[in-house]
């Protein structure tokens, strides 16, 4: 940590929380034009947007291998995946007039119930804790933890991930 | 890295002095690229000069090229996306000028000493194929789409090999960090013998071959440059762009390879080190942007090599080699080197 020295503890909390504001305005603008936008790529485009925003949401909290691993999975894999998908089968240019659905109360309302619950659980957890100024994650201390603490659910998650890519393989052949 | 000369620097200071050494260390390898490889290198393998008329041996050409591009029209098809159309050529450039950032130069002379180097460097690098499905989407052409799914199809599929041969050499080093990297070549012996310390050439050369063979995927340089096949696609996902949204992404193509052949130096020849002085002497602060350099200059000399030699894969052949030689070849590697690393 080169710059511990330079910033002041103080100077370094306005700063996280200014930017924490401004990707987080960033981001929740961006949730909304993915649900509103009329045009499948646009809504494709706009998640992009609220994943780096994730990705920048962690590198403020320190944890640098959890924001590299979103950027990999998230914006390199999952997205290129949608995007991919979307253009092979249906990449019309300008408005999708069939995008709209009827089920948006429905919609709404598991969304708030699932914001509901997460907010609680999180204010719940997390009530008085301050996150100390050095948080920086190590790569070494992430992956120690993985391969000793938590190796039977990484190993299980493992099998069922391969599980899956085999289901998928023999689901997509025809013969 | 505070002071530098004893000058003491504010944080903006520091910052935007590392932004614009940055922005060098983008376009100063992009542009001798093109000078010495595409222009000089080209002409001499076809029996021809190259350009002779701007300066000195041709060397002002690429000032020239540059100032065409910017005189052009911008030309943005009638029923193309315009945001979209207009945006990808920057989603590629930052792709680039992110993965510069790990690149170091020196003990002191880096942008960012990131615990995760590398892993970042992979996972910045992904963030151009956005780009130029975003280029090929929105510019309302069949043979532009058809280029941009082409090239998604083949960076995913050497993404694999991209990441997989550089496994090898972090088994070796015990880190991500390309600081830490650098610096177990440096201190590495061979046999007990330190004299050149240990670059990982040596003992990850498959690695380095998949890593050059995966990198000139990943650039969609021929021999495969089916994305851009001129011959069926026009230019692929290039095809409606012109101007300096066409030079933008000319120069990401060419940085690109500057900062993977750079990447290469770090993982695979020792990066900024140089046998004869100890790994910390501050020497290398000055010495070792040179030093990268000319091991830049190096690999990307092999990669260009490649580029002007081989002709093009046909598509199903350039997913075979991915997927059937060289993963398997990449994991045998990892696995090899995993059981020596721990049986040695």
């Amino acid at each position: 940590m080169t710059h511990s020295g330079v910033l002041a503890e103080v100077d370094w909390n306005i700063a996280r929380n200014v930017f924490f504001y401004l990707f987080a305005t960033i981001q929740v603008i961006a949730a909304i034009k993915v649900v509103t936008v009329k045009n499948i790529v646009h809504a494709a485009l706009y998640l992009v947007v609220v994943l780096a925003g994730v990705a920048a949401q962690f590198i403020l909290l320190g944890a640098e291998f959890v924001a590299t691993t979103q950027i990999l999975v998230y914006i390199g894999a999952v997205v290129v995946l949608f995007l991919f998908g979307i253009m092979l089968t249906r990449a019309n240019l300008g408005a999708d007039a069939d995008l709209d659905q009827d089920n948006r109360v429905p919609a709404l309302l598991t969304g708030l119930l699932l914001a509901g619950v997460l907010v609680a659980t999180l204010l719940r957890t997390f009530e008085d804790i301050e996150f100390p100024t050095e948080t920086r994650s190590t790569t070494a201390r992430v992956s120690d933890s993985i391969f000793s603490q938590y190796i039977v659910p990484f190993e299980a998650v493992s099998v069922l991930l391969l599980a899956a890519l085999i289901g998928a393989i023999v689901v997509a052949r025809k013969e | 890295m505070t002071s530098v000369l004893a000058v003491e620097l504010s944080y903006w200071q520091e910052t935007g002095i590392r932004m614009l050494i940055g922005l060098a260390a983008v376009l100063l390898p992009a542009g001798t690229f093109v000078y010495v490889y595409l222009f000089k290198m080209m002409s001499f393998m076809q029996s021809r000069l190259g350009p002779m008329e701007a300066g000195p041996y041709g060397s002002m050409q690429l000032l020239a090229e540059v100032g065409k591009f910017f005189q052009k029209e911008d030309v943005i098809p009638e029923r193309a996306d315009r945001p979209v159309f207009k945006m990808a050529p920057f989603v590629v450039l930052v792709s680039t000028f992110l993965l510069v950032l790990v690149l170091p130069a020196g003990p002191d002379a880096y942008f960012v000493d990131l615990d995760v180097g590398i892993f970042f460097a992979l996972a910045v690098s992904s963030i151009s194929v956005i780009g130029i499905l975003m280029a090929g989407w929105s510019s309302a052409n069949k043979y532009s789409l058809l280029g941009s799914l082409r090239a998604t199809g083949q960076l995913i599929a050497y993404e694999l090999p991209l990441v997989l041969a550089v496994v090898g050499v972090v088994i070796q080093a015990g880190t991500l960090n390309m600081q830490q990297i650098v610096f177990a070549q440096a201190d590495g012996e061979i046999f007990g013998w330190g004299g050149i310390g240990n670059p990982y050439i040596l003992t990850q050369f498959v690695g380095f071959a998949l890593f050059l063979i995966a990198v000139q995927a990943e650039l969609t340089q021929p021999p495969f440059d089916m994305p851009v096949a001129e011959s069926e696609l026009v230019t692929g996902y290039l095809t409606e762009y012109s101007g300096m949204r066409f030079l933008m992404f000319f120069i990401g193509e060419f940085a690109t390879a500057g900062v993977f052949s750079g990447i290469a130096a770090v993982l695979f020849l020792g990066g900024w080190w140089v046998p004869g002085l100890d790994s910390s002497s501050d020497w290398f602060n000055v010495l070792g942007p040179a030093v990268l350099f000319g091991k830049m200059m190096f690999v990307s000399f092999l990669i260009f090599w490649f580029r002007f030699t081989y002709p093009r894969f046909r598509e199903d052949q350039l997913q075979k080699l991915a997927w059937k030689v060289l993963i398997p070849l990449a994991l045998a590697n990892i696995a090899v080197t995993a059981v020596l690393k721990v049986a040695v």
